[in-house]
């Protein structure tokens, strides 16, 4: 008699565990569907001459190289403003600040830097780069504008590597008569490369993938050459993927579908890259 | 050895620049969306903003009332909420409690994913595939709705879900789930009665960053819920939220002008609202950590 | 103005206090410290020994809550008012009770202190790793491969490395924190030998938990009680004969 209550709580479970299965089944099939058809679709259109061609006839053939160039250009300028700026960030609040109001502080403004809309960050890019700054729609204006939006990524990923450091390294190292910025740059920060460069990456994943923030500070949809300066406007990929999906009529479906791939194919082979070098560099640790 | 000393004090120095001018960033950014955005006020009442009816912005005289964008952005949040959140936290029970060895990593993997695709392929694979689907599928005029546009938002906050309410699930102490099973409960009994209630306020941050997610969204919406500037009166029609008015519209407007500044002013609004659900996120965060 | 000390005094704790916050660690603590001798500290724990080292090695420094009173000199110069930390760090070496490698070859190790201190010059350095790892009873079993990963080593002989390596910055005095906690008895022997052919050019202070390693090794014990310097004397008159009923007390085992 006792049995029954337990083998109906079992069946109940029976179905609360399928209903779980189906929930991480939707999530993980969506993940799996939007991947196979873009490359399913996208596929017939990669082709050298689509990828290193300059476009024609309005965007309708040719390539997208002005693109891939723009992004890249793009993302490796944020690169260059984000990386030392997270990364002298995370050894501030792993190093020297202490814990006071002031670190409290610049916690919450970084938990807040990464909520802010990328759209936001948009306006605000226009208001201070682009027209205070009278850099004007650049290169310029839009990598520092990604740079502050990639910030956070870049501090979480630092400071985690810092921290990983045993403190048993600075104490050495202090013992030994090193001072404090020595400590950090031999004893510190060369063992937190790993983790930094698996945060560089996953923001440079994020930064090129991202079209809010670069639609009023570079992006433009058509030029007739490749930027020259920084402080020409540049085509990105993700804008001209918006753009040909939804501005320009009568645009082959190859050539949506394989921009959408090119740039898919960049931001994921970025992420797996990220997650591989984690996973290497954890096995290779020494301690 | 004196120069050396005075190098490294530079250096710290720098460093300590660095590490507060995140405080200064938000400041900053702050402030120059109140420099371009409070000059609407001038010639707009704030409650004609925040109340009015009408976005007319190129109509003669102009309207500037947002209220049709927040019950754009409520409509499609609400929606994408209600669909994301049971999935994410199923999801996250699943993947951390009984998933295991290779399937549960290739699981976390395809979570993982998800996150990574840029939200303008999303809103591509929306426009291309969803779109003529929900047309299809009720016999619209359009495609274009805040049905597809939750729907589509719904899988972008759903990785943060899963992650958030994976450490909140993890955060909890083992002998909780122990002394469950060892009084005689199932595990889902031991899942649902034990483990969900003590992970509470992480699961609540989880669900208040997804909603800041889903509501910052711009591209994904712009491109999948047709811009429609009234206040919908059910899911099945096209509406335009606060984001995508900025991104659609900012293109076409002159600088300093009447319309410029209402943009401006919109961008304040996401701000404060993302700076308020940070606040709270961050509060369950700690709580649940206390 | 205080007088200089005796040349046979290296170090001099005169009425030494530390704190950490609100907990006193150490109370009043007078002790000298003889050059080229080894100076045995021993007591239960939280006797107040690993701060009398810290306090030494200007280690309390990095600790925002340490607070002190007294002084504490070094051949005669105030070691806190007058003297820079970073000098005294590398006039006053420090192993640690477990052995600390850096995650990089043994050679780096050696040289670490050395290099950032300035040396660059690869025929001195090489001299320095071969005198400091032979003055550690380590260079015949790692001569040939002084590229070798130091994670590598057996404990003992990391242990002996990071002798090498503090030696390496050729210090005046080394203090020893319970050097050989984590050694089997093979290596701390070893240790312990070299610490015995130290004493010849350096000062040592050598704190331990182990009663006998003290009477094995040191000139003069020094006994440590909650903060208190309860007891400083000669090896064999400490373990012979203690004046204090605590030491007694300690050294026979009543407490520990």
């Amino acid at each position: 008699m006792a049995s029954r209550p337990w083998e109906r709580a079992l069946r109940v479970q029976r179905v609360a565990f399928t209903g779980l299965f189906l929930a991480t089944l939707i999530v993980v099939l969506a993940t799996a569907t939007v991947i196979s058809i873009i490359c399913l679709r996208g596929a017939g259109a990669l082709s050298w001459s689509f990828l290193t061609t300059m476009p024609a006839q309005g965007m309708r053939t040719g390539g997208i190289f002005p693109a891939i160039v723009g992004t890249l250009e793009l993302v490796g300028l944020t690169v260059s403003f984000a990386l030392p700026m997270g990364v002298a960030t995370a050894i501030y609040l792993t190093e020297y600040a202490s814990d006071n109001w002031l670190t409290r502080l610049v916690r919450l403004a970084i938990v807040n830097l990464s909520g802010v809309p990328s759209v936001v960050y948009g306006l605000f890019g226009l208001g201070l780069f682009v027209i205070f700054c009278r850099f004007g729609t650049s290169l310029l204006a839009g990598s520092l504008t990604l740079a502050i939006m990639i910030l956070p990524v870049i501090i979480t990923a630092s400071e985690e590597a810092l921290r990983s450091v045993p403190k048993s390294f600075r104490e050495v190292s202090l013992s030994l008569g090193a001072s404090r910025w020595q400590t950090i740059r031999h004893a510190v920060l060369p063992f937190a490369i790993p983790g930094i460069m698996t945060g560089t990456i996953l923001g440079i994943s994020r930064a090129a993938g991202e079209t809010a923030p670069i639609l009023f500070t570079v992006a433009a949809f058509y030029l007739p050459r490749l930027p020259a300066s920084v402080f020409d406007q540049a085509m990105a990929l993700p804008y001209h993927l918006y753009v040909i999906s939804t501005q320009i009529p009568n645009i082959s479906s190859d050539q949506r579908y394989g921009t959408a791939l090119t740039l898919l194919l960049l931001v994921l082979s970025l992420n797996v890259l990220a997650v591989t070098l984690r996973a290497h560099f954890r096995r290779k640790r020494q301690w | 050895m004196l120069w050396q000393h005075r190098r490294e004090k530079l250096i710290e120095f720098s460093i300590r620049v660095c590490g507060v001018s995140a405080v200064a960033l938000v400041a900053l950014i702050f402030l120059f969306l109140l420099k371009e955005g409070l000059a609407l006020f001038r010639t707009v009442a704030l409650t004609d903003f925040l109340g009015g009816h009408r976005w007319y912005p190129i109509s003669e005289p102009p309207r500037f009332g947002i209220l049709p964008l927040l019950w754009g952005s409520g409509l499609v949040t609400l929606g994408a909420v209600v669909l994301s959140v049971p999935v994410g936290i199923a999801s996250a029970l699943f993947v951390s409690e009984i998933a295991t060895g290779w399937v549960k990593g290739l699981l976390k993997t395809g979570i993982e994913l998800l996150a990574a695709i840029p939200s303008v392929v999303l809103g591509f694979i929306g426009v291309s595939v969803l779109v003529p689907a929900i047309k299809q599928l009720f016999q619209l005029p359009t495609g274009l709705t805040a049905l597809t546009g939750s729907i589509t938002l719904a899988f972008m906050a759903m990785p943060t879900i899963v992650s958030i309410t994976e450490d909140a699930l993890a955060a909890v102490p083992r002998g909780h789930r122990e002394a469950a099973l060892a009084l005689g409960a199932t595990r889902w009994q031991m899942m649902s009665r034990v483990l969900l209630p003590a992970a509470g306020s992480g699961i609540l941050a989880a669900v208040m960053l997804g909603i800041g997610r889903v509501i910052g969204e711009t591209m994904a919406v712009m491109m999948v819920t047709g811009n429609a500037a009234v206040i919908p009166r059910s899911l099945l029609q096209p509406i335009r939220t606060l984001t995508a008015t900025i991104a659609a519209e900012m293109g076409e407007t002159v600088r300093g002008s009447e319309h410029y500044a209402a943009l401006f002013a919109i961008g304040i609004v996401l701000f404060v609202i993302s700076f308020l659900i940070n606040m709270l996120a961050d509060l369950f965060l700690h709580r649940e950590r206390a | 103005m205080v007088a200089r000390a005796p040349v046979a005094t290296k170090a001099a704790f005169t009425d030494w206090s530390v704190w950490y916050g609100p907990i006193q660690a150490l109370k009043s603590v007078s002790l000298d410290i003889q050059a080229r001798e080894i100076l045995g500290i021993i007591g239960p724990a939280n006797s107040g020994k690993t701060s009398l080292l810290r306090s030494l090695n200007r280690m309390n420094d990095f600790n925002p809550a340490f607070r002190y009173t007294g002084s504490l000199t070094l051949d005669g110069h105030d070691l806190y008012r007058t003297l820079d930390g970073q000098q005294v760090r590398r006039r006053i070496g420090i192993v640690f009770a477990l052995p600390l490698p850096l995650p990089l070859s043994i050679r780096e190790n050696v040289t670490y202190g050395p290099r950032l201190r300035g040396e660059k010059n690869r025929v001195r350095l090489e001299e320095l790793t071969e005198r400091s790892l032979r003055a550690a009873s380590l260079w015949d079993e790692v001569k040939d491969r002084l590229n070798l990963e130091a994670m590598k080593l057996s404990g003992g002989q990391q242990q002996r490395l990071c002798m090498a390596r503090t030696l390496a910055m050729e210090p005046e005095v080394i203090l020893f924190d319970e050097p050989c906690s984590g050694l089997d008895p093979v290596s701390t022997a070893k240790v312990e030998e070299t610490m015995l052919q130290l004493k010849h050019q350096y000062t040592l202070v050598l704190v331990t938990n182990n009663t006998k390693q003290a009477a094995r090794v040191s000139d003069r014990v020094a006994f440590f009680l909650m903060g208190e310097l309860v007891e400083l004397n000669q090896t064999d008159a400490m373990f012979t004969a203690p004046h204090d009923q605590r030491t007694n007390d300690y050294l026979t085992g009543r407490f520990g």
